[in-house]
């Protein structure tokens, strides 16, 4: 142990924040430059400093390495000591339509959806609510960064990358319209009849519509990609123009697609337009991991909290999946369904580790892996010089929920407030009934 | 020979021996006496007794006698049939020939808020009960349908008019084409039953758990009718006159069977059931019944599976399914089981010959195939008197044919019914026809079949599981005891029981397992659950349905039980949706993966019922909104109704010498006003909650649990002070309003009060991991690890009132325990093995080794089937199937999904 730690010991300033604030506010931009020391830090790429030393400042990390072998110079630091803490990059949820609704059984309260079925300009980040009560109850299992995402339809419109502390949706903003978001047309299944009986609809006529749906994507990206090369349109076309960075590069391409004969059928579709799809969803990915491995395809894997796709499939598949795709070399995310549920993104990754999956691989599905697919690993992810100070401390293993412990989280350097709707509220309650208690 | 057969033919064109005496005729009277001999024929007389080179004279529509030998009177018509055969004509217990066959359209959805009979006049309430349909009043000959059952060598049938769960009488008739009043053989030849309401546009019931509830009900009211005086009621009146006749029941499998049976037995009843071909799958269970079946041979084509994703969408329940149901008369021959065939279901009556032949390729003997399509089915609908052999007095029924019944080259060739001759197969016409569909059947040669297994659905076993004697060694076990968390200590299991819990425990016989790092810990319980049933589990179309019981539909071929049991759970209370405030009775199973229904029953468990409030009940996401209840104030007024109707009827009832009509919506209620049935209510708001609880207080009832109860920490307190149990999910909230203010320390905080607090799943996925549910107990306010755990276990164990058998690991429970690979509470633990009884359902190896075995049959099928369509057989476009996972708020229409899929079925 570093023979520093004990005179710097009275530095050492574990501050909590306020328990039970009426206001959760953003927190201030970073005013002094901070070292966190003696913790675990999990960096995100798969490495693992035992005994480290993290130092930020305005926001970014300036120095990372391991507290044992180095010397530091303590006196132009805040100094956060954390023995036996762990130290993780602000995990990042994928595909969520968080901030776009409050309460899934409330219309008014619902975003996320527009009518029509190609819908390429609609835009996630301006209806990005940076007041709803949900994104504060995810910070405080390590979630603070999220990819907001407009559903419905065959194309959905444009995610952008957002981070979980934030004024406003301009604020919150990290990388807008990152993903251009398409829903594979695909044969719907049915539900077994009673008495096992046929399907209500024909199969040829079910395999016809998921045809025509094709067919109209096949029209809009070959349309759009003219229009992309037109220099004034004779007609101005706002869908068509939304897929201009499609084509350039700039925007990636998104496709929600489940099964391998679909997976095929994307992902050459995608090819066909020269452009790298990410796949999201990807159950039967694992059947197809050497034609996705070969097109540079990274997958976002559906919830490993899931039933498994067929009756006869490994009851545990789903568990397994993403160990499975990333043992075959492919670059995996994982997600989870919903909004408020992404608080349990990190029991994802370690439902991934606990079937197959190295801990710190696991960990860096909801970490660098994530980042890279939308396009901001430069910028975080990771815990590197040089990126955003995005990140947290929990006293225990922060993937499984018996020792998730958030006790600080930074946003940009930015010493977040982890109280939530759901602290005062236990705050509110347990000390009426503490008062009752003789 | 072939001269008079086609001169005879044209002869007959018009005029009978016996045309009705009351109708008018245009023109002369053309009566003829219609004698006839048919001589040197081999005379299948019954099933038993053939005559060669036989005798058959007829007069009219009699058979005046059979032998041999006979001396010919004259005056007849002498027709040689030297190397033919005759035989009875077939008899199908089970048609719908001549009457149409509605079906209710499903365009307004499972709930228009249609709450009593459409219907006009004095009838009964609901028109799903329909017993004043008589057939012999709407019946009419289709001669198209006539000429094709003919053809396939039919002669008599029963009419059903398959409309409905009381379906009224059938009439039994004869496939002349004479006018309607000369071929009724019988007018009220069987009164019919099914679990579908058909084109009834009453709500109520929506599920297959309300109808059997329905018939139950009528039954009761239909003898509460005979003895009163104040209610003229035509339904009851007429369903009380059936009773006497041959009583048909349409059910859907074999699990059917055994539910119309259940009912069948309640009332002193034998169903004859018409069932699906499954009975195979479960023929000791079948035969239990004692049931006389009517089975369809419409055998499933077999799935088109040349490209193997396509595969992937044909589950092994279906393959199996293809091959085996072949062997489905066989099977029933050789149990014993009494039944008929019915060319129902088939693509066209002239499949029946293919298919017959292919069962008995499949084992069915030649003589129970006879028996099946003659003699049975005409005792089965009453007419055996006339129909089903050739004897002397009985119609002149019969059949000509080429060669021997069942040889795959012949031919039906004359189809007499009730002495009037009807040729059915024109030689220069069909011949090569025939003779390629032979050649075809021929080559398929390959009968070798895969073996049952239980449940008939992937990772069911090919034979029982055994209980075992085990010695679980050097584990850390989580007692729930007042012994704690012990570590290196063993558990022994014996007879299904948890024989003892120590350290270095003696082996003796058992099978020594070594659990060295490893957790033991109770199985999981959950309280909340609504996997393993089936036909819906909301029967939401009034605002009580306490008369329905889950116990009626569980369903123990649910692949969620094997899931859940990989996820250490071992008992689950299946509830009644949330319809609405007062629903369903609940069933307690254990999870004993590959027993029947009744066998997963938690044996000797105390009843329990579902209530709701809030959003689902208020109807506020879904449904017309014109049912009563639509606010949280009309829901306390539903219960107050609800008992204080209960409390007179429980008086009415006790007066002395009651009268009063047994009601089993007030029959559940009554038991929760004397304590013998318990309520888990399911509920989310405060105002709500503490409404039910003043509304308990008021009317003298109890409440056991409430369910969900996600603000049960905002009325802890008073919870507490009634002993109100809590079982709630972990951390759900925002998918709905009313789950605002839903808190992860919710059960924490009513834990530190005193509440007996558990976790639920309400769902098949989560019920998978209960364990790290309860590991959220720890993150969301530090509740102890050895509390957290009881949320899954001991605690829900207390609210069911099963704690002395389960719930905690000590000497006499049930051997219900989970090996765990790491810390339970843990998201890297995995359940290594889960024993219920001291069987191990899963085992985390084995499985491994299951579907192995599985992929390798899936082969096997898949290359079958891919044999078989290369030889020509028909095939079908597998298309993918979503399963049905229900939860608290599913609402369906289990009659609607039945009529869909039937008029899609019939379509293709």
């Amino acid at each position: 142990m570093n023979r520093y730690f004990l005179t710097l010991f009275l530095a050492a300033a574990t501050a909590v924040s306020g328990f039970a604030q009426a206001n959760i506010s953003p927190a201030p931009a970073q005013s002094k430059q901070t070292c966190i020391l003696g913790a675990k830090l999990h960096l995100g790429n798969g490495s693992v400093i035992e005994n480290g030393y993290l130092i930020f400042d305005k926001g970014k990390i300036t120095a990372i390495g391991d507290a044992t072998v180095v010397r530091l110079d303590f006196t132009k630091n805040e100094v956060i000591q954390a023995n036996g803490k762990h130290v993780y990059p602000g995990f990042i949820a994928p595909v969520t339509n968080l901030g776009l609704a409050e309460f899934e059984s409330v219309k008014a309260s619902l975003d996320f959806s527009e009518i029509g079925n190609l819908n390429p300009h609609i835009r996630s980040i301006v209806a990005y609510n940076t007041d709803s009560k949900v994104p504060a109850t995810l910070r405080s299992n390590g979630v603070l960064m999220a990819q907001v995402t407009p559903q419905g339809g065959t194309v959905s419109g444009s995610s952008s990358v957002v981070q979980l502390d934030a004024w406003n949706w301009e604020d919150a903003a990290i990388k807008k319209d990152d993903a251009m978001h398409l829903n594979w047309p695909v044969t719907p299944k049915i539900r077994p009849g009673f008495g096992n009986r046929g399907p209500a609809l024909s199969p040829e006529l079910l395999k016809e519509r998921t045809q025509n749906s094709i067919n109209e994507l096949e029209q809009l990206f070959a349309e759009a990609k003219a229009y992309s090369e037109t220099a004034k349109p004779a007609v101005t076309n706002a869908r068509l123009a939304a897929m201009k960075n499609l084509f350039n590069g700039t925007q990636r391409l998104f496709i929600h697609v489940d099964e391998q004969k679909d997976i095929l059928a994307a992902v050459n579709f995608a090819k066909k337009h020269q452009i790298t799809p990410v796949v999201v969803g990807g159950d039967e990915a694992y059947l197809v991991t050497d034609f996705l491995k070969q097109n540079n395809v990274s997958v976002v894997v559906k919830q490993p909290h899931a039933l498994p796709n067929a009756t006869d499939d490994d009851v545990n598949m789903p568990y397994k999946n993403a160990a499975v795709l990333v043992n075959a070399g492919l670059n995996v995310v994982v997600s989870i369904d919903g909004y408020w549920q992404q608080r349990n993104l990190p029991f994802m990754a370690g439902t991934v580790a606990a079937w197959g999956l190295d801990p710190e691989k696991a960990l860096q599905t909801i970490t660098l892996n994530t980042a890279k697919v939308l396009g901001i690993d430069k910028r975080t992810g990771s815990l590197e010089m040089g990126k955003d100070a995005t990140f947290f401390i929990s006293s225990g293993d922060a993937l499984d929920m018996r020792t998730n412990h958030v006790e600080k989280a930074f946003i940009q350097g930015r010493d977040i407030n982890l109280d939530n709707l759901h602290k005062q509220l236990d705050k509110k309650f347990s000390d009426k009934y503490n008062a009752q208690k003789p | 020979m072939k001269k008079i057969l086609l001169s005879l033919a044209l002869v007959f064109s018009g005029t009978f021996l016996f045309a009705q005496q009351t109708y008018p005729v245009n023109g002369s009277y053309d009566i003829r006496q219609g004698m006839y001999a048919f001589t040197n024929a081999n005379i299948v007389v019954n099933a038993n007794q053939t005559i060669s080179n036989g005798t058959l004279l007829i007069k009219g529509q009699t058979i005046q006698s059979v032998g041999s030998g006979t001396a010919i009177p004259k005056g007849y018509v002498v027709i040689d049939l030297k190397g033919k055969y005759i035989y009875p004509s077939l008899v199908d217990a089970f048609t719908s020939y001549g009457v149409t066959e509605a079906s209710r359209q499903g365009a307004g959805g499972p709930r228009q808020s249609i709450f009593i009979s459409t219907k006009k006049g004095a009838y009964g309430w609901n028109e799903a009960i329909r017993p004043e349909t008589h057939v012999n009043t709407i019946f009419a000959i289709d001669t198209k349908k006539a000429d094709d059952l003919r053809k396939a060598g039919f002669g008599s049938v029963n009419v059903i008019n398959r409309d409905g769960i009381s379906r009224g009488t059938s009439s039994a008739v004869t496939l002349s084409d004479e006018r309607e009043n000369s071929i009724i053989l019988k007018p009220e030849a069987s009164a019919n039953y099914s679990f579908n309401k058909g084109t009834s546009q009453n709500d109520y019931p929506t599920s297959l758990m309300g109808s059997i509830a329905l018939l139950r009900q009528t039954y009761y009211d239909a003898q509460w009718y005979g003895k009163q005086k104040e209610e003229y009621n035509i339904s009851l009146e007429e369903f009380n006159k059936q009773q006497n006749l041959p009583q048909i029941f349409e059910a859907d499998g074999w699990q059917n069977i055994l539910r119309a049976d259940k009912i069948a037995k309640e009332f002193g009843k034998q169903y004859i059931i018409k069932s699906t071909g499954d009975e195979y799958q479960r023929i000791d269970a079948v035969k239990a019944t004692g049931a006389s079946l009517i089975i369809p041979i419409n055998f499933v084509k077999a799935y088109d599976v040349e490209d193997p994703a396509d595969a992937r969408a044909v589950t092994l329940t279906q393959m199996k399914g293809w091959e085996m149901a072949p062997t489905n008369p066989g099977v029933l021959e050789k149990a014993g089981i009494r039944f008929s065939l019915t060319a129902y279901g088939l693509d066209k009556p002239g499949d029946f010959w293919t298919n017959i032949r292919t069962a008995i390729d499949n084992g069915l003997s030649q003589k129970q195939a006879l028996l099946a399509v003659t003699e049975v089915p005409a005792a089965m609908i009453g007419i055996s008197d006339k129909v089903g052999t050739i004897e002397k007095g009985k119609l002149a029924n019969f059949i000509i044919t080429s060669d021997s019944l069942f040889k795959k080259n012949n031919l039906v060739l004359e189809n007499w019914v009730q002495g009037k001759r009807f040729i059915t197969y024109q030689k220069n016409e069909k011949d090569t026809v025939s003779k390629t569909a032979a050649k075809k059947e021929e080559s398929k040669s390959n009968l070798s079949t895969g073996s049952l297994i239980y449940p008939f659905t992937a990772f069911g076993n090919a034979s029982p599981l055994k209980q075992e004697s085990v010695l679980l060694k050097n584990a850390t076990v989580w007692t729930n005891e007042k012994e704690g968390i012990l570590q290196n200590a063993d558990v022994l299991l014996e007879n299904g029981k948890i024989k003892s819990v120590g350290k270095n425990l003696s082996a003796g016989n058992a099978k020594v397992i070594d659990a060295t790092g490893k957790h033991i810990t109770p199985g999981l319980i959950d309280e909340h659950s609504h996997i393993a049933g089936t036909g819906g589990i909301n029967e939401g179309a009034q605002s009580s349905s306490a008369e329905v019981r889950i116990a009626d539909i569980i369903n123990s071929e649910d692949v969620n039980i094997y899931r859940q049991l990989a996820g250490g759970v071992t008992t689950s209370q299946i509830l009644h949706g949330s319809a609405n405030p007062v629903g369903g009775q609940a069933q307690l199973i254990k999870l004993r993966w590959g027993k029947l229904p009744e066998e997963l029953k938690f044996a000797g468990s105390d009843g329990f019922i579902k209530f709701a409030l809030g959003e689902n009940v208020k109807q506020s996401n879904f449904g017309t909104g014109a049912r009563f209840p639509v606010t949280r104030m009309g829901v306390e007024q539903s219960f107050v109704d609800q008992f204080t109707r209960a409390k007179e009827y429980k008086a009415a009832m006790a007066a002395k010498g009651s009268t009063a009509r047994r009601d089993l919506e007030l029959d559940a209620i009554v038991e929760i006003l004397d304590n013998k049935r318990f309520i888990t209510c399911h509920s989310y708001v405060q105002s709500e909650i503490n409404m039910l609880m003043n509304v308990a207080d008021s009317l003298g009832f109890k409440i056991n649990t409430f369910t969900h109860i996600l603000e049960g920490y905002k009325v802890a307190d008073k919870m507490k002070a009634r002993g109100i149990s809590a079982s709630t999910f972990s951390d759900w909230w925002a998918y709905k309003m009313e789950v605002a203010e839903a808190i992860p320390y919710n059960g924490k905080i009513m834990h530190n009060v005193g509440i007996t607090t558990a976790f639920n799943s309400d769902d098949a996925e989560m019920a998978r991991r209960l364990n790290q549910e309860a590991g959220k107990a720890v993150l969301y306010g530090g509740v102890p690890e050895e509390d957290a755990l009881k949320f899954v276990t001991l605690n829900p164990a207390k609210m069911l009132h099963i704690d002395n058998k389960v719930g905690s690991i000590k000497a006499g429970k049930d051997a219900d325990v989970v090996i765990w690979s790491a810390h339970p509470l843990s998201i890297y633990a995995k359940a290594e093995k889960t024993f219920v009884d001291g069987i191990s359902y899963w085992d985390i190896s084995r499985d491994e080794q299951v579907r192995k075995e599985q992929n390798t049959e899936r082969a096997r099928l898949i290359k079958k089937m891919q044999d078989s369509k290369s030889k020509g057989g028909k095939t079908q476009r597998p298309v993918a199937e979503s399963p049905r996972m229900y939860h608290c708020e599913t609402v369906e229409d289990y009659s609607l999904e039945l009529n869909e899929s039937e008029r899609t079925h019939t379509h293709e």
